[in-house]
């Protein structure tokens, strides 16, 4: 089975990009899988559905997006290779810009719109960074030179990656993508891969279901702003030193 | 190259790729570039180096594209959506000439334009083949140095960025390290107030530009900065902007213009018809010396229809046409 990962800030049209892209892959004959990461609520399964789309949901709830990712990972290839899929995509939002779903040796995808400013592509970080092929959505209701100046930042960050651009709505180069996506190698596992990227740090007492501000409550991995207070400033009680 | 790079200094390494301190900028170290003696290894640790080799490698490829310009491009044909083989076997264009493309919604223009984006090899599901200068063009035209082949032009296009004309051309011009960016930026505005008609300013918001302005400042940007030899125009609006000349500012530019269309002006203005139909190039037209002479009358009929039209915006009444 083939394994790609796709990942991209919320809202850039992931979906719509997987969704074009796996019905040429279908259309050759191929039985395509999704399993769809999320945080709180979605409803992207439905549309997967409605397609003849295999499709598992994972909410990660309360848990960090991707720590929740990389825990589930393993059994979702399992499940697609028990479903009998020959390729299966995993989709999850990078709601932090610290977040990055790639593994090493598994086809990395970031997709992220032209409409999300030029600075945007050195803000994305790691699933930008890190990804094998960028696809830059939206590249219809923008000039062509927002889109050249945009992918040349891209570029800037990732200067290895292959970039597509794709239409969404109309499809257009998804068929191109799709090629590039049957042409990565088998997964049988992803059992001992190695993320591309560590995840972001936690453990705080706020990870622990904290909801008190202050410092008296803030326990375990904890780093603070240098904000250049005046000394003697309280920075555990407010003005005053309420308590 | 990331080993040859490590050892080099500062100076050098900015001397022979002088786009090598944004990178620098990029990665948040600017500080590198007030130390020009040392070796690049000694301030840039391996992995920023590595990339470091990689971005250098694809801006000269980028850059390196200019030294052969794609003189023409030729499809080869393969199948209709039926499977029957394509109708018109090979088409050829040539830089600065404008070829219009119709055909009904679904006939197959989409699947056309992105054969020639991807530059296909058989690959895609009609089975063309696109060369380029006659022959079979290596990857770097498949987005692997963020190259591409078509510039795209459409009236659904908008200014998204919040940038004056000014800062928004030094901005095109600078992520496409273009020589002479000043002259380039001068020009472009230039152009673009000619094909409006209707001046702007350096200074104002590119989103602030009427809807004539904008395009005017697309076509005459593509002209000039864009890295891309084909331009592709989804119709061009018949207001607010001189069309005639758009077109041969692009082609003089030595640009392979596809423009398509069904409008019988902006038709006839091409060197060449392409019709579509069923998934497949099904005939070649050029325009016969009668279409050419029908021309200087759909002007015609079109300068009435602008003279109404101005008319109507000035408060008269139309009983007398």
């Amino acid at each position: 089975m083939r394994f790609v990962t796709v990942s991209g800030p919320p809202a850039v049209g992931k979906t719509a990009v997987i969704i074009k892209t796996l019905e040429h892959i279908q259309g050759e004959g191929h039985k395509v899988g999704v399993v769809k990461f999320d945080c709180l609520a979605t409803e992207d399964d439905v549309l997967y559905r409605k397609r003849g789309i295999p499709v598992r949901k994972g909410l990660a709830g309360a848990l960090c997006p991707d720590h929740y990712f990389v825990s589930n990972v393993e059994e979702c290839v399992q499940w697609g290779l028990a479903t009998g899929l020959d390729m299966l995509v995993s989709e999850s939002a990078g709601l932090c810009n610290r977040c990055s779903p790639h593994i090493r040796g598994v086809l990395a995808v970031c997709v992220i719109d032209n409409l999300s400013g030029t600075d945007a592509p050195r803000k994305i970080g790691p699933m930008l960074k890190a990804a094998d092929v960028v696809v830059i959505t939206k590249g219809d209701i923008v000039s062509q030179a927002e889109r050249e100046v945009f992918a040349a930042r891209v570029r800037m960050v990732n200067p290895q990656a292959s970039i597509l651009h794709v239409n969404g709505i109309t499809g257009q180069g998804s068929y191109e993508l799709g090629t590039l996506w049957s042409g990565t190698r088998e997964t049988a596992t992803v059992e001992g891969l190695k993320l591309r990227f560590s995840m972001p740090a936690a453990l705080c007492s706020y990870c622990l279901g904290e909801t008190r501000i202050g410092a008296d409550y803030q326990l375990g991995n904890v780093r603070k702003m240098d904000l250049d207070l005046p000394t003697g400033a309280k920075t555990d009680g407010g003005p005053g030193g309420e308590p | 190259m990331s080993a040859d790079l490590g050892g080099m200094t500062v100076e050098t390494v900015l001397g022979r790729w002088p786009f090598a301190a944004q990178f620098l900028q990029e990665k948040g170290l600017a500080n590198v570039l007030d130390r020009p003696d040392t070796a690049l290894d000694v301030v840039v640790d391996p992995t920023v180096l590595q990339d470091m080799a990689a971005f250098i490698a694809e801006m000269e490829a980028f850059l390196g594209s200019g030294e052969e310009p794609v003189r023409e491009l030729t499809i080869k044909g393969g199948r209709a959506k039926d499977g029957s083989p394509e109708p018109v076997a090979e088409l050829t264009a040539r830089a600065g000439e404008v070829l219009c493309i119709v055909g009904p919604t679904g006939s197959g223009k989409s699947r056309l334009l992105a054969d020639i984006e991807w530059v296909a090899r058989g690959d895609t599901p009609t089975g063309r083949h696109v060369l380029i200068n006659g022959e079979v063009p290596d990857n770097r035209w498949r987005g692997g140095s963020g190259m591409h082949l078509v510039a795209q032009l459409s009236q659904n296009m908008n200014f998204v960025m919040d940038l004056s004309v000014r800062d928004f051309l030094s901005l095109h011009a600078e992520s496409r390290q273009a020589p002479e960016p000043l002259e380039k930026i001068e020009r472009i505005a230039t152009w673009a107030n000619e094909l409006a008609g209707e001046p702007f300013a350096m200074d104002t918001p590119i989103t602030s530009l009427s809807g004539g302005q904008s395009r005017a400042l697309m076509i005459a940007d593509i002209a000039v900065l864009s890295a891309s030899p084909v331009v592709l125009i989804d119709e061009i609006e018949n207001a607010g902007i001189d069309r005639r000349q758009a077109l041969d500012i692009l082609i003089q530019q030595e640009k392979i213009v596809l423009m398509a269309t069904h409008d019988p002006i902006l038709a006839l203005m091409g060197d060449r018809r392409v019709v579509i139909g069923g998934g497949a190039m099904t005939k070649v037209i050029a325009p016969s010396a009668g279409e050419r002479a029908n021309l200087v009358e759909l002007k015609a009929l079109d300068a009435r229809l602008m003279e109404l039209r101005r008319r109507l915006r000035a408060g008269e009444v139309l009983d007398q046409i």
